[in-house]
């Protein structure tokens, strides 16, 4: 699979609940509306926690991988 | 009106473990463009102190694993069982209890609860500290962090009133 571009990426690789939701808000404050957030982790819980934070923000999240445990976010800003 | 969701949410308990669930949903929240509010109150009000001192104390939470955060996988899974006596009796049960706790979160990439304190004043979560209970207890102003505002059953209910979410923690 071809990777997507991305404007910054996060990588929240052994983090927990919440931080990664909270980094992602942080990266996401920075970009401007349209930009792509490419955010990595390897809490399974931020599978649920990515969706739930996108519907609730309204920010896009694009696409969703997962290799070898860790799962790659693509975000856009709204 | 807004149709921006709140958050308010009551924390009541100071000990290391009940101290993160307050922190956690409030940044959360504010991270998904919620408004938050926290009331210390009662034991909760610790959690406002410049320097945390939290403990974790395994005898008043008879269902809390008892595990360690170092050697072999298999070492790590072992639940010891604490007796009673033991967990209640022992001098510096707790200190160890707490140190376990915090080095078993800091290895799976927990947040501390400092960093989720400051994380939830940086994202505009409003803290709340109870002026009765800072009195009864004998709480200063200058012992907690700054940002901290100041009031009453009043001023926590006229916010709640129009809560989307409340939580007695």
């Amino acid at each position: 699979m071809s990777e997507m571009a991305s404007n910054l990426e996060l990588n929240c690789e052994g983090l927990n609940c919440p931080l990664p939701i909270l980094k992602t808000k942080k990266a996401i404050d920075s970009l401007n509306s349209g930009e792509i957030l490419k955010m990595t982790a390897t809490d399974p819980g931020s599978v649920s926690d990515m969706a739930s934070w996108a519907k609730r923000t309204g920010h896009e999240l694009v696409a969703h991988t997962e290799a070898s445990n860790v799962h790659t976010f693509f975000i856009r800003k709204k | 009106m807004s149709d921006t969701k709140k958050l308010a949410i009551i924390a009541s308990q100071g000990t290391l473990d009940w101290g993160y669930p307050p922190f956690i949903l409030a940044s959360t929240a504010a991270a998904m463009d919620m408004e938050a509010v926290i009331f210390f109150t009662f034991y909760g009000l610790p959690l406002l102190k410049k320097e945390l001192d939290a403990k974790v104390s395994p005898h008043s939470n008879p269902a809390m694993p008892m595990k360690m955060p170092f050697g072999s996988k298999e070492f790590q899974s072992i639940n010891w069982p604490i007796p009673n006596v033991i967990s209640g009796n022992v001098p510096g049960f707790d200190n160890m209890a707490t140190m376990l706790m915090k080095e078993t979160f800091k290895k799976k990439g927990v947040a501390t609860i400092e960093q989720l304190r400051s994380m939830c004043q940086e994202f505009g979560v409003r803290f709340i500290a109870c002026q009765m209970t800072m009195d009864v207890f004998g709480f200063e102003k200058e012992e907690f962090i700054e940002g901290v505002e100041y009031g009453g059953a009043a001023t926590f209910l006229e916010y709640a009133a129009d809560a989307d979410i409340s939580l007695f923690i």
